[in-house]
């Protein structure tokens, strides 16, 4: 078993050496890029990454250029989780019979979806990955939205968001389908380890991705992913953001060890109201009408419903 | 370390177990696969060899053939040797990774059980999935009998881990008339047959991690079009080649003799049947009959279907007076890929030979020696007219009226 790595503090942490260039075609504000830096920072280990088709994928690997310092392969948009899979079991195989280049090292193979690749058009391959126990980490880049193609719906679009394909207008108020629970899907599967993460909660974040990496099997990530470009805020507002969907309980931060032990990581000293999430971004400005006013009165209905459950299942161990 | 399997000098096969005991014998080091009807048994077979120690490497049972090839690609990348099969359905489900594969240069060899694809659904053999991945950038290899599939999958694996190839490969047989008809197959030893194909040297191996690297990369206008060309150039210049070279190596080897392109009898005929599959066999038989009647008939077995034999196919048939082209699949609203390829093959050749098509055995409907000898009439009809004396396309073996075109 490889060391876990000691991160004393964030400066550090942000100045280690990273395996994911600056140099990319992301855009200004963007947080898959922190996320990215945030998990491969948190090991010394060598890594073996995959992404699905998506924001990540076309902004690191434009021929002939590369932003990854670790191998990466990118097959399409539904199969990251079982590219990393299929890599995964070549190590299996070369270890059994002795053909590894580099025997005494043990990398970490880590596949990145945005929620498209994940909730969607993925969800099978990610499950079949999952149902068979690789050994890998599968980390969702979240931002609720299919951001590469301009913003059209995903099943991880939350109700009354502007989607370019549930677009508000005189008669629609946008998306009407609840957010899929992806979390308590992936726990389903018995996997050893599943989190939900946010990049400004970097200590929890950090913690809950080396405990994903000391994990055996599969491990799912679910990171917040505040898009600038679709959920319509200025790009040095990523951070704000994310801070108003921990604190608000819209993206509460927990974490479901083998299927069953769930437990918060994070409980806000203030719990903010929904409404000042929901008003910081263009994507849900329909909302604040007189028409639609109800709306954000049951996003907080759902929020507080949530987060009441997750606390009895916390303190039911179930 | 795998188990040594002992085996008869010929073992009572059909095609499916010929092509496991292949994977078998090659040492793969990653099998990530999904059953369907007829290759499942190519699978349920390599699970009973790794259930009871004949090999060591990892089998992976996915959820779809989709991600049996997601998987191959992902094992190929990270460097071993890495093998799966399929069929129809599960083939069509394939085709977008397919593309990856190729496009990636990685050495993946997919036994094609072939199959009809629906709807209406069908189980039995014909040659729709095969032609499905004509454009896919993968070397395609054609079967005839088990003896084929277990020979070919040797020499597939050669010819794609070449590092001046790095393509991948499809061994394509039957299904049902060859998958699941048992025959007489000269083996190999286990050492024989690993050594002809020899260690997995790997190339751009994720697993290295000293020398990390980026597959699977984007190119737009600026790179794509390169990117592409240089894949094409591949499989014609080095791929063609090589495989002649690997026949011939194979040949030197065990004594059995494979070619680009399969004539038979076809040196001083006049009129030539063009088939691939099972009905080469069936339609030599015929051409035997024929010839001791004294007709100059003749077959010609298509091989490699791709890359393309054109040079070698032009010269075979370079006397020939009347050629029979006969697809295995239904052309769906032109003349068959077979013609198409033949036609296109000649053009420029200077012959005057009369070409035509016939569609036939869709479904796994058979092909009979009736059909044959039938077919030799109309090309006999058609060398002595010097021009078509039928439909240019005809069905074969179709039930209620005759159907034909153009």
């Amino acid at each position: 078993m490889s060391e876990i790595k000691k991160i004393k503090n964030l400066k550090e942490f942000s100045t280690s050496a990273d395996r994911f260039e600056g140099a990319n075609l992301l855009c200004p504000g963007c947080a898959h890029s922190i996320i990215v830096r945030e998990v491969l920072n948190a090991t010394n280990d060598d890594l073996i990454l995959a992404a699905s088709t998506g924001c990540l994928e076309v902004c690191t690997a434009v021929y002939p250029y590369t932003s990854w310092d670790a191998s990466w392969i990118h097959i399409g948009f539904e199969n990251g989780s079982t590219a990393v899979a299929g890599a995964e079991a070549m190590y299996k195989a070369l270890k059994k019979k002795g053909r590894l280049k580099q025997p005494d090292r043990v990398p970490k193979f880590v596949a990145f979806g945005g929620d498209g690749a994940t909730y969607d058009i993925g969800f099978q391959w990610i499950s079949g990955c999952f149902e068979r126990g690789h050994n890998m980490m599968y980390v969702c880049l979240d931002n609720e939205v299919y951001a590469n193609t301009g913003g059209q719906r995903s099943s991880s679009t939350p109700i009354g968001s502007s989607a370019t394909t549930s677009p508000a207008g005189s008669t629609s108020y946008g998306e009407k389908k609840n957010k899929k629970d992806m979390m308590a899907i992936m726990a389903a599967h018995g996997a050893p380890y599943v989190a939900q993460v946010s990049p400004s909660k970097w200590k929890d974040m950090v913690a809950k991705i080396q405990k994903g990496f000391a994990a055996e099997g599969p491990v799912f990530i679910n990171a917040i992913s505040p898009c600038t470009t679709e959920w319509k805020f200025a790009p040095e507002d990523t951070i704000a953001i994310t801070d108003l969907a921990t604190d608000s309980l819209v993206f509460p931060l927990y974490e479901i060890i083998n299927g069953s032990e769930l437990n918060i990581t994070y409980r806000p000293k203030n719990i903010i109201p929904v409404r000042d999430y929901l008003g910081a971004q263009g994507r849900f400005k329909h909302l604040f009408t007189k028409q639609y006013d109800y709306l954000i009165g049951e996003w907080q209905d759902r929020v507080d419903a949530k987060w009441e459950q997750l606390q009895r299942r916390e303190e039911a161990r179930v | 370390m795998a188990d040594t399997m002992e085996l008869r000098d010929i073992e009572v096969w059909d095609g499916n177990m010929a092509a496991s005991q292949a994977l078998r014998q090659v040492q793969v080091d990653v099998v990530a696969a999904y059953p369907i009807t007829p290759s499942t048994p190519i699978v349920e077979n390599y699970a009973n060899f790794e259930a009871n120690g004949y090999v060591d490497g990892e089998f992976v049972m996915v959820e779809s053939e989709h991600a049996a090839m997601s998987g191959c690609i992902g094992a190929s990348a990270a460097g071993g040797r890495v093998a799966t099969a399929t069929s129809s359905q599960g083939f069509a489900l394939m085709v977008e990774t397919l593309y990856s594969a190729s496009g990636m240069r990685l050495p993946i060899i997919l036994n094609v059980v072939n199959r009809a694809i629906g709807a209406p659904l069908n189980v039995n053999g014909d040659h729709s999935d095969m032609y499905l991945g004509r454009d896919s950038g993968w070397i395609q290899f054609d079967a005839y009998c088990p003896q084929d599939a277990y020979d070919l999958n040797f020499i597939a694996f050669k010819v794609a881990e070449d590092h001046d190839v790095r393509l991948p490969a499809m061994v394509h047989q039957d299904g049902f008339m060859t998958s699941h008809t048992a025959q007489g197959v000269h083996t190999m030893t286990d050492e024989e047959g690993f050594n002809f194909v020899g260690e997995f040297k790997p190339m751009n191996d994720m697993l290295d991690l000293d020398h990390p690297v980026t597959h699977g990369v984007q190119t737009e206008e600026d790179w794509h079009f390169e990117h592409k060309a240089r894949q094409h150039h591949a499989l014609m210049t080095v791929a063609l080649p090589k495989i002649q070279e690997t026949f011939d190596a194979f040949e030197k080897y065990t004594g059995r003799k494979y070619n680009l392109v399969e004539a038979y009898k076809v040196e001083d005929a006049d009129t030539v049947v063009v088939c691939m599959g099972t009905s080469v066999e069936t339609a030599m038989e015929v051409v035997d009959e024929l010839r001791a009647k004294g007709q100059k008939v003749g077959v010609v077995g298509i091989r490699v279907f791709r890359p393309w034999p054109l040079e070698q196919l032009a010269e075979v048939l370079k006397n020939v007076k009347a050629i029979g082209a006969l697809d295995r699949s239904s052309p769906h609203g032109t003349v068959g890929m077979l013609y198409n390829e033949i036609a296109g093959t000649m053009f420029n050749t200077g012959t005057k030979a009369v070409l035509t098509n016939y569609i036939y055995g869709l479904g796994g409907r058979d092909l009979t020696k009736v059909h044959l000898v039938g077919i030799f009439n109309d090309l006999k009809a058609n060398m002595d007219a010097g021009k078509p004396t039928t439909p240019l396309q005809q069905y074969i073996g179709l039930r209620g009226p005759k159907l034909s075109f153009f």
